[in-house]
């Protein structure tokens, strides 16, 4: 590689780095302060998940639309979405991204494209599918971005969409997150072993991908590649990201002890941390990165407190809030 | 000790299991770690995985592999953890689960259970707190359970899977692990075979209800008598099929009735009993009124989930305000948790 190009590289690597620590340092402080009762619905938090939407946040152009599932908090962040009005969001006030109507499970902010996250397995996948549809009428060279995890290619809808999108041929990328679980039971007892996501996707119709959030340098081109597909034209895409979540399904806490992760599973992907690995690459590149690092926690930290403070002074939406937004 | 609601769900559960071995629970979760709330844990060690069927993320085809099952001769126990992810399933439910038989000119019984459980509170907001009792109801052929109570829950669910066809059990979370002696009823009244229950006898109003806004009408019961009102309560335990007789019998002495109901406004499953009752009962009894949650979604901020639910409070409020128009309404304040979002205090979400 030429030295401008590694150079470039870099810089690339050095921002999705800084998106996938922020979304790191934000879901540590929801974890952390969870406890306190003040966010009171269920949080699915993207701990151990947040390199592949990082790299997404990196690559996303501006008018590009976005659509996921319930554990979204990484992919509202990488593209762009208020940390303010999110945290205000999971702490029910009115200033949240969703007017509190809808919680950590369902954030919107279509100044920035993202178009609705949803708890409902699947629900967002077709969803998605119709903002391409529009995006293809209109003639947009925008794409929209589809996030679910290895659950939802479990459900009819899902096959329904990628045929859909094969057949109009429209700009999108199915973002499949593997994470290996759906709540607590493992892919193995609810997909054939020797069967793989992308190559199911491949048949349908939809050129597929895979990937491993613990290989930047693929996963960086892949989707790269990906966008560049369904940008030009030429019909949908499918990644499939291996990942892995540290935390339990739902809610705040190491859930290890519950034993339906495989003996050593965790700590070695801890161990294994994408996060950690970028970091090391990036020191390896350059030792003067550890200064920009530690800038970058101060400025990250500064950033979460500013937003935990406006959740906490915000307000509750008041009844005729909640009811006014409903006529028919 | 007494059981709770979701310790019956699994002994009940385990001892049909033991007695017949044609029964099958499948569902996410129901040989995971945690066990669907308790309610499934020890099945697959002891019935082995055959029996209890971890299933993919597939609510349709499940609910279709159910249906084949139960033709194939298996007694099938379906389970989802929210009521409102099982909507998936509704080609499943309504075209085949709900009229196979009947299509085939009743040579086919389907005898399928369908668990659902419904969130309330924790921030469970617009997608998992869906109470849809009526739209189940609403469905011929199928049968609809709504226990409120833990002792109802072995005699309502050995009857579900034993039943010919399906059925859906309803559940709310909220009371799979509260104890609630003290609404414990009487021995002749346990072992009734009536589908519904009086379970608190009152002379002057009666209030009919389930599931979870059952314990609430019995906590405003109790308020209301404290201002010389006496309310007889009576839980409905099964929402579908509906016995009138009982109802008309049960309810012409009182001289107001009132369903409380959990579900939205419009097209309420209250007003299906309300004009029944109101068509026999004429001039004998007020009108029958219904108290129900509003014709709008659940949001999920806890800031305004007080004011927007039904709950003790707002229940013996309004039917103070119709049984004593010219009395000044007490202030029923201390019937409502200064956290409206949870069961008790030590309840720590997110489920």
């Amino acid at each position: 590689m030429k030295k401008v190009d590694f150079l470039l590289q870099m810089r690339k690597f050095v921002e999705i780095y800084e998106v996938a620590l922020r979304i790191r340092r934000v879901e540590e402080a929801i974890a952390s302060r969870y406890q306190q009762g003040k966010m009171r619905c269920p949080v699915h938090l993207s701990v151990g998940q947040e390199v592949p939407a990082a790299v997404f946040g990196v690559l996303k152009s501006t008018n590009d639309l976005v659509v996921s599932s319930h554990r979204s908090h990484a992919h509202y962040l990488a593209a762009g979405g208020s940390l303010r009005r999110m945290i205000a969001e999971i702490y029910g006030k009115e200033s949240g991204c969703s007017g509190g109507r809808g919680g950590s499970m369902h954030l919107f902010d279509k100044s920035v494209g993202f178009m609705g996250s949803s708890a409902i397995v699947g629900n967002s996948i077709p969803v998605g599918t119709g903002l391409a549809l529009s995006q293809k009428l209109l003639k947009s060279d925008a794409v929209t971005f589809i996030f679910f995890g290895e659950g939802a290619t479990e459900e009819g809808v899902f096959y329904e969409s990628l045929n859909f999108a094969a057949v109009h041929k429209l700009p999108v990328i199915f973002f499949c997150e593997n994470n290996k679980y759906s709540v607590y039971t493992g892919i193995e007892d609810r997909q054939p072993n020797s069967r793989e996501i992308f190559k199911v996707s491949n048949a349908l119709g939809v050129d597929s991908f895979k990937a491993s959030d613990s290989g930047i340098f693929r996963l960086q081109d892949t989707l790269n590649s990906a966008i560049l597909k369904a940008r030009s034209g030429d019909g949908p895409c499918l990644i499939e990201v291996e990942t892995y979540r540290f935390l339990e399904h739902c809610g705040p806490n190491d859930d290890d002890d519950l034993g339906y992760r495989r003996f050593g599973e965790l700590n070695y992907h801890r161990e294994n941390d994408p996060l950690k690995l970028l970091y090391h690459q990036l020191i390896e590149a350059d030792s003067k990165f550890h200064n920009h690092n530690a800038n970058l926690e101060v400025t990250i930290k500064e950033e979460i407190e500013d937003a935990f403070d406006f959740a906490e002074q915000s307000a509750f939406p008041t009844l005729s809030d909640i009811l006014n937004g409903q006529g028919l | 000790m007494v059981k709770t609601l979701a310790e019956e769900i699994r002994d009940t559960l385990a001892e049909e299991m033991r007695n017949d071995s044609s029964i099958i629970v499948i569902g996410l979760g129901v040989n995971d770690p945690k066990g669907v709330f308790g309610t499934t844990l020890g099945l697959a060690q002891e019935f082995g995985k055959h029996r209890v069927i971890e299933a993919p993320t597939s609510e349709n085809a499940v609910l279709g592999v159910c249906v084949g099952l139960a033709m194939a001769g298996h007694k099938v126990v379906n389970v989802h953890q929210r009521l409102d992810f099982f909507l998936l399933a509704m080609d499943q439910l309504v075209n085949s689960a709900a009229k196979w038989n009947f299509m085939f000119g009743n040579q086919s019984p389907i005898p399928i259970t369908v668990r659902l459980i419904m969130g309330r509170g924790w921030g469970q907001g617009p997608t998992h707190s869906q109470n849809l009792h009526l739209f189940f109801s609403h469905i011929p052929g199928l049968r609809v359970y709504m226990p409120a109570l833990a002792s109802d829950v072995r005699p309502l669910l050995q009857e579900s899977i034993a039943f010919q066809g399906p059925s859906i059990f309803l559940e709310d979370r909220w009371l799979h692990n509260q104890q609630l002696g003290e609404y414990s009823i009487s021995e002749t009244s346990k072992n009734s075979k009536d589908l519904h229950r009086v379970i608190r006898s009152g002379s002057e109003v009666t209030i009919i209800s389930s599931g979870f806004l059952l314990i609430e009408s019995m906590r405003a019961a109790n308020a209301l008598e404290e201002h010389d009102i006496s309310v007889q309560v009576i839980d409905l335990r099964v929402l579908k099929p509906l016995d009138y007789e009982f109802l008309l019998k049960k309810t012409k002495e009182t001289k107001h009735i009132f369903v409380v109901d959990a579900g939205p406004s419009f097209g309420n499953y209250g007003k299906e009993i309300a004009y029944t009752l109101n068509l026999v009962h004429q001039h004998k009894v007020e009108p029958v009124k219904v108290i129900s949650e509003r014709d709008a979604h659940e949001p999920t901020s806890h800031g305004v989930i007080a004011d927007f639910k039904v709950n003790a409070r707002s229940i013996a409020g309004q039917i103070f305000e119709v049984v004593r128009p010219s009395d000044l309404c007490p202030n029923f304040d201390t019937l409502s948790s200064e956290i409206p979002d949870v069961p008790d205090e030590s309840f720590r979400g997110p489920f």
